[in-house]
């Protein structure tokens, strides 16, 4: 700390280039603490969304109450924290007490890695608009994220309660089996910007066009593993209220109840980000290389702060579209389309994707702007074949089409006692 | 080794780690509660991250945490919630008094020999050539592991991979077997 304090700290320097180490451990600083409040603001106002959106949705009007709904996160804040605080006897309590916040702290820590807009220069240089650019960006997402099971497993066994622990079980076998197919949906990214940073790979996206549009099977297998990480509807099996009351939280009341629900909007914003990077370009402004080329502006960071905002919104509402659209799955189905439809088709694009990247390369096509088409076109292709094979005539030919004739009669044979449904499976 | 950069703060949080990740292990070999030894072994892998970061080796650091704490660990807490191995009290402890004072030995020795073998110069052949270390300059910081991993060494590589495949198809034979019987 002499060392710092002997350094003149605020130097004034060309506002294009990266600053001196006491200023970047200022600007750190200062980061930190905007990033950190943002997100629990945000997280908080995201509870009331949830609960308007859901309203707009079943057609009611939702919290409108206090504060014309807009203070109703801070009452449900005041109200938590008065509550009283209830242990199971058998409870393993230090335990008990650690699983909400392990739950939270990962879906926060995953955060400092992500940019959310263009460097901003300032009199003292350049500052990057993102907490820590870590060179390997993308892999801490991965590793802190995989964390965030600990918190369920931990509640669920600590609570001593056979529902709770049924819930922590089904979620640890849950985000393990999609956590390899999100792994395995990123090496494409990974393969295409060539390196695991996630500025390169927003980098590499602003010059080739979105990865959405250049993976989008992996964009695919990529959202729907981030539903089962965060436990949201369809994939809500931890918390299924029909079959375990409330899954790993049913022993807990008050704040300790809260943090969990705050992890969940936390992982969300988390998973949102994430996506935004990996597969929509972060923060760059579509058709358009303005934003990416120095010199740095204010208004060009402002400006990629609402594209990057847009984006995670975007997804955000996305989420909570879902979870009042869909029902649950099945435990056994969750795990099926994990395992055995999934990890397969990511492993088979992986394939495909490292040698059309290879062939290109060796073709001697430069990574621009030529190189995002041919790799559109085959993904055009790939969706429509993927599509076939998983729809097999229920959405383009639905349910309710006309029977054929065989059906027909079978279901006659049926409803007149001449056969049973089980001589057809037999 | 050192940073050129408050060198202070450095060699505070490296000595940090260090004794976290003893005192961590120290609890997880003495905890009885399997759930809680499992705890403590996390705590032990994340100091260690945090030493392999401190040395700049950040791959290293996060496959740490990514491998053995978010996915070897995460495993090992669900078998030991499937057993359900009773209260932590009821558990024998299958340690006598010989058991333990051999331990104690045979910590005694690995750490002497630990002791003379950091003390001791390196061969030659051990030390890494500095050209080496610098870092790839394509691939970023993954680049200089991967390059060698996918070159020089690639068939010991999938060799490697080949094993791990053979103890994963050898465990499920096993374990379909006691089920049947």
């Amino acid at each position: 700390m002499i060392h710092l304090a002997l350094q003149p700290l605020m130097q004034v320097a060309d506002s294009q280039l990266p600053p001196t180490e006491g200023v970047f451990l200022i600007g750190t600083v200062v980061k930190m603490l905007i990033v950190f409040t943002v997100y629990m603001v945000g997280v908080a106002m995201l509870t009331l969304a949830e609960r308007k959106i859901s309203a707009w949705i079943q057609d009611r009007h939702g919290p409108n109450r206090v504060g014309y709904g807009w203070l109703q996160p801070a009452a449900d804040g005041v109200k938590n924290i008065m509550k009283e605080e209830t242990y199971p006897d058998a409870a393993n309590l230090p335990l008990f007490i650690l699983a909400p916040a392990i739950s939270f702290i990962p879906a926060m820590i995953t955060w400092a890695v992500i940019p959310f807009a263009s460097p901003l220069p300032t009199p003292w240089g350049r500052i990057d608009m993102v907490v820590a650019d870590l060179p390997v960006g993308f892999l801490f997402c991965l590793a802190i994220s995989s964390l965030g099971v600990y918190g369920i497993v931990l509640a669920g066994w600590s609570s001593n309660n056979k529902y709770a622990l049924l819930g922590g079980l089904r979620a640890s076998a849950q985000m393990i089996s999609y956590e390899i197919a999100m792994g395995m949906a990123t090496v494409c990214v990974l393969l295409l910007s060539g390196n695991v940073s996630l500025s390169t790979i927003i980098q590499q996206q602003s010059t080739m066009g979105w990865n959405v549009f250049l993976l989008s099977i992996a964009f695919f297998i990529f959202l729907i593993a981030a539903f089962a990480e965060t436990n949201r509807l369809p994939f809500d099996m931890p918390e299924a209220e029909s079959e375990l009351i409330a899954g790993y939280h049913t022993e807990y009341s008050a704040m300790k109840f809260s943090l969990f629900f705050i992890a969940e909007y936390a992982n969300m914003v988390t998973a949102s980000a994430l996506i935004t990077s990996l597969f929509f370009g972060g923060w760059d402004i579509p058709f358009t290389q303005w934003d990416n080329l120095p010199p740095f502006t204010v208004l060009k960071t402002v400006l990629t702060l609402g594209a990057f905002l847009t984006k995670v919104l975007f997804f955000l509402f996305f989420f909570m579209w879902i979870r009042w659209t869909l029902p649950r799955f099945r435990y056994d189905q969750l795990m099926s389309l994990g395992w055995k439809i999934m990890l397969p088709m990511a492993l088979a694009y992986i394939t495909i994707i490292g040698t059309v990247v290879l062939a290109l390369d060796r073709a001697g096509i430069a990574r621009g702007p030529t190189y995002g088409a041919i790799m559109f076109g085959m993904n055009v292709v790939l969706v429509v074949l993927l599509f076939v094979v998983l729809d097999r005539g229920r959405i383009v030919s639905p349910a309710y089409s006309r029977l054929d004739r065989e059906e027909v009669a079978r279901l006659r044979d049926i409803s007149s006692g001449k056969s049973t449904l089980a001589e057809k499976n037999a | 080794m050192g940073n050129e950069f408050l060198p202070l703060l450095y060699s505070f949080h490296f000595y940090l780690f260090g004794l976290i990740s003893i005192a961590a292990a120290i609890a997880f070999v003495t905890r009885k509660s399997p759930v809680a030894a499992a705890m403590w072994l996390v705590v032990t892998m994340f100091a260690l991250a945090a030493l392999y970061v401190m040395m700049d080796a950040q791959f290293i650091g996060v496959m740490q945490v990514l491998v053995y704490a978010g996915a070897i660990m995460v495993v090992f807490l669900f078998v030991v919630m499937l057993l359900n191995l009773g209260h932590p009290s009821e558990l024998s402890d299958i340690r006598g008094k010989w058991g333990r004072i051999i331990a104690g030995f045979l910590g005694l020795a690995l750490l002497a020999e630990i002791m003379t073998l950091t003390r001791s110069p390196l061969e030659l052949k051990l030390v890494v050539p500095a050209i080496a270390v610098s870092v790839n300059s394509t691939g970023g910081i993954i680049g200089g592991v991967a390059g060698p991993l996918f070159r020089e060494y690639l068939l010991a590589f999938e060799l490697t991979s080949i094993l791990l495949l053979v103890a994963i198809a050898g465990a499920v034979v096993l374990g379909r077997k006691r089920s049947a019987n």
